[in-house]
């Protein structure tokens, strides 16, 4: 069986992942932080899905601590998913610097440390997929989330040219670009209904575009439009907008 | 963050600040910083039992901990809802040991209502197959409880609408099933004497229950059809069905989009009832063997079907009289037929013999039916009220919606001992919801 390693398991999105791929019959290896809050997770998808899911301790921020991780996995994933996100607080973030670097490690440096390890791997073996979820916020820095989207941008400009350097190795690499999505971490944020997926819709899209072998994936789809449009707003006027 | 909350009657609308949670520290740094708070799950309790200014919602903390497929034995979290476990057990050759009449509900729920089902008569309520449980009480620990462990704070959660705290860990029992299909049997009664004669007749049937036709009367006062039902064996089933013995019911694809005007509904329960009993029913009795599904949950067919009773809501009353107490039966159906305020259809079953703190279910009669929200109706369940209290009854805490705090202290008898142990393990009374201010249960 196929195995997927998914980095930053507890979050709802990773969840919905986990679930999404062990219906679809692959061993699932769960990572984050505290490897014990994950044991809830790994009994459940071993119990509805009939997989083997395992759970290991990983600290994004702790990058000396990667290549360990990496080597100690027991069996090597066919797929990895790089998941773990921190949205921060902007405002603290603009004058605290201890916010500014955990959002832009987590979300940038952290990614960045693991994936180089993996994607070596990968290369050696000549297969593999690598998926990263990014973001939209990645796409314009806006005043109410720069730090997080100038991270998000750093992070989807690292898989597309990763994806670039793995393409002639046989490896293929996912970009995700979630738009709203419901979540714990925006919980507190009013999301218009429309707009926002629900983690299942994420984790579908995700599982489909890997499978089709997509480059670049948004959820929802409209999201790349919005994007699009919003992308192209000219610098003059948008540095006026409040957004 | 603040949104518009009803449960499945969509009586009463609240604004409430809902949270979820799918660590076991999470919860407890919620509970930490509020002073007020009760559980929800799926929301399919009917009024106002799992709303609060703060809620905390279950849905996401649905994880399976363990099944053994040997002894029938199922532990989960408690946001997980019946039908995701049914889809799990089912193909194992296992069963929920009792159901309500829908799926949609959680875990915690079902505890916390102690849910019936056509059962229990013979397999009481949910709480007679709980082996032990976890809740996290008033004093932010988790305590593990059972009939024999903790039994105060067991006995308080099985029924206690939420109140001693938020209930995380369920550990059940099964019931052994050799198929997923179930023998059914539909006896038409002419009238409620027929109907209540049937009911005894055939009380040896794991399963019972009857739709009544409120709009008879005379003769045919009380018309009905009694469905009965055992799970089928291997032998019973059809060449087609046998190929796939333990087969998960499909899901539902077909709901109500929107709310509908408030008619609708009764017309279309009008229109199944008379298929049912002219059309299909030429026969006094009809048999045959049926998915589990449409047996036990015929209305989750229609996702959102609450909407049929328009943008005003329902309130579903649902009371149990003592067996001895048929004339009480009969004087309320009366007075609700001749005010025709309520649903066209009602259900009927005969519960079991129960002990209980704060349960429902007591050995008796026990009828629900649905009553669009319009003037006039909370006076008249008021009256309906008096009526049930007079031939010592009581009304279901899950489907209240509108009880006054008097019913509530003189129809439930451990009310008093219910009360004291909230004391005990509610810690300021931090576990409150409307329904619990309502009954002054947290005032």
């Amino acid at each position: 069986m196929p195995t997927v390693l998914i980095l930053g398991a507890g979050s709802d999105m990773a969840i919905a992942i986990a679930r999404q791929f062990a219906g679809e019959k692959y061993d699932i290896q769960l990572a984050a932080r505290n490897a014990d809050s994950l044991h809830a997770l790994q009994q459940d998808l071993q119990i509805r899905h009939h997989i083997k899911a395992s759970t290991y301790a990983f600290d994004a921020t702790d990058f000396s601590s990667h290549p360990a991780f990496y080597e100690a996995l027991p069996v090597k994933p066919d797929v990895t998913i790089c998941v773990f996100g921190y949205l921060g607080d902007q405002e603290k973030a603009q004058s605290d610097w201890k916010e500014a670097t955990r959002i832009i490690n987590t979300n940038y440096t952290g990614a960045v440390s693991i994936l180089n390890y993996v994607a070596d791997d990968y290369a050696a073996r000549g297969n593999g997929t690598i998926i990263g979820i990014s973001s939209v916020a990645g796409e314009r820095g806006r005043q109410s989330n720069y730090i997080y989207g100038s991270a998000k941008a750093g992070f989807t400009a690292y898989l597309s040219g990763l994806r670039n350097r793995l393409f002639h190795k046989g490896v293929h690499v996912l970009s995700v670009q979630p738009g709203f999505v419901y979540t714990r971490m925006t919980e507190n944020l009013p999301l218009p209904p429309l707009l926002t997926a629900q983690p299942q819709q994420v984790a579908v899209s995700v599982y489909k575009a890997a499978k089709g072998k997509k480059n670049v994936v948004y959820t929802k789809w409209f999201w790349r439009y919005i994007m699009l449009i919003i992308k192209n707003v000219p610098e003059g006027i948008f540095k006026k907008l409040k957004l | 963050m603040e949104k518009r909350l009803a449960n499945w009657g969509n009586y009463p609308v609240l604004s409430c600040d809902e949270t979820t949670f799918s660590q076991d520290e999470q919860i407890q740094d919620f509970i930490s910083s509020h002073t007020s708070i009760i559980a929800r799950g799926n929301g399919r309790c009917y009024g106002d039992a799992s709303l609060a200014n703060f809620s905390v919602s279950t849905l996401k903390y649905d994880k399976v901990l363990a099944f053994d497929t040997v002894n029938g034995i199922f532990e989960c979290q408690s946001g997980i809802t019946l039908d995701q476990i049914l889809e799990i057990i089912v193909p194992e050759g296992w069963f929920l040991p009792v159901t309500p009449g829908t799926k949609f509900i959680t875990i915690g729920g079902a505890v916390a209502s102690d849910v019936h089902g056509k059962n229990h008569h013979v397999d009481g309520s949910f709480s007679g197959h709980i082996i032990s449980m976890d809740i996290i009480t008033g004093n932010k620990n988790t305590i593990t409880c059972s009939a024999e462990v903790e039994p105060d704070l067991f006995w308080a959660t099985c029924g206690g609408m939420g109140l001693t705290g938020i209930i995380t860990r369920v550990k059940f029992g099964l019931k052994k099933i050799e198929t997923a299909y179930i023998k059914q049997k539909q006896i038409k009664a002419r009238n409620l004497e027929d109907l209540i004669q049937l009911f005894d007749e055939y009380k040896h049937y794991t399963y019972s229950m009857a739709w009544i036709d409120c709009l008879q009367k005379g003769d045919t006062f009380g018309r009905s059809i009694l469905i009965v039902g055992e799970h089928a064996t291997k032998e019973e089933l059809s060449d087609t069905q046998g190929k796939t013995p333990l087969k998960v019911s499909a899901k539902s694809k077909l709901t109500v989009p929107f709310n509908l005007p408030s008619f609708i509904l009764n017309t279309f329960t009008v229109k199944a009832f008379n298929w049912l009993y002219y059309l299909k029913n030429t026969k006094r009795e009809i048999n045959n063997v049926v998915p589990y599904e449409p047996f036990f949950y015929p209305l989750d067919a229609i996702l959102h079907w609450n909407r049929g009773y328009g943008k005003a809501g329902f309130v579903q009353y649902q009371f149990v009289l003592p067996l001895e107490k048929k004339e009480g039966l009969i004087a309320i159906l009366q007075r609700i037929s001749d005010k025709g305020l309520g649903s066209f259809l009602a259900v009927l079953k005969v519960f079991g013999k129960q002990e209980s703190l704060i349960s429902f279910p007591m050995e008796g009669y026990t009828l629900a039916l649905d009553f669009p929200v319009r003037k006039g109706l909370f006076e008249f369940l008021d009256e309906l009220d008096s009526l049930v209290l007079q031939y010592g009854g009581r009304l279901y805490l899950s489907k209240d919606a509108r009880m006054k705090q008097e019913m509530f202290w003189q129809s439930y008898p451990n009310a008093q001992r219910f009360a004291s142990i909230l004391k005990t393990y509610s810690g300021d009374k931090l576990f409150r919801s409307v329904q619990s201010n309502r009954l002054l249960l947290t005032e």
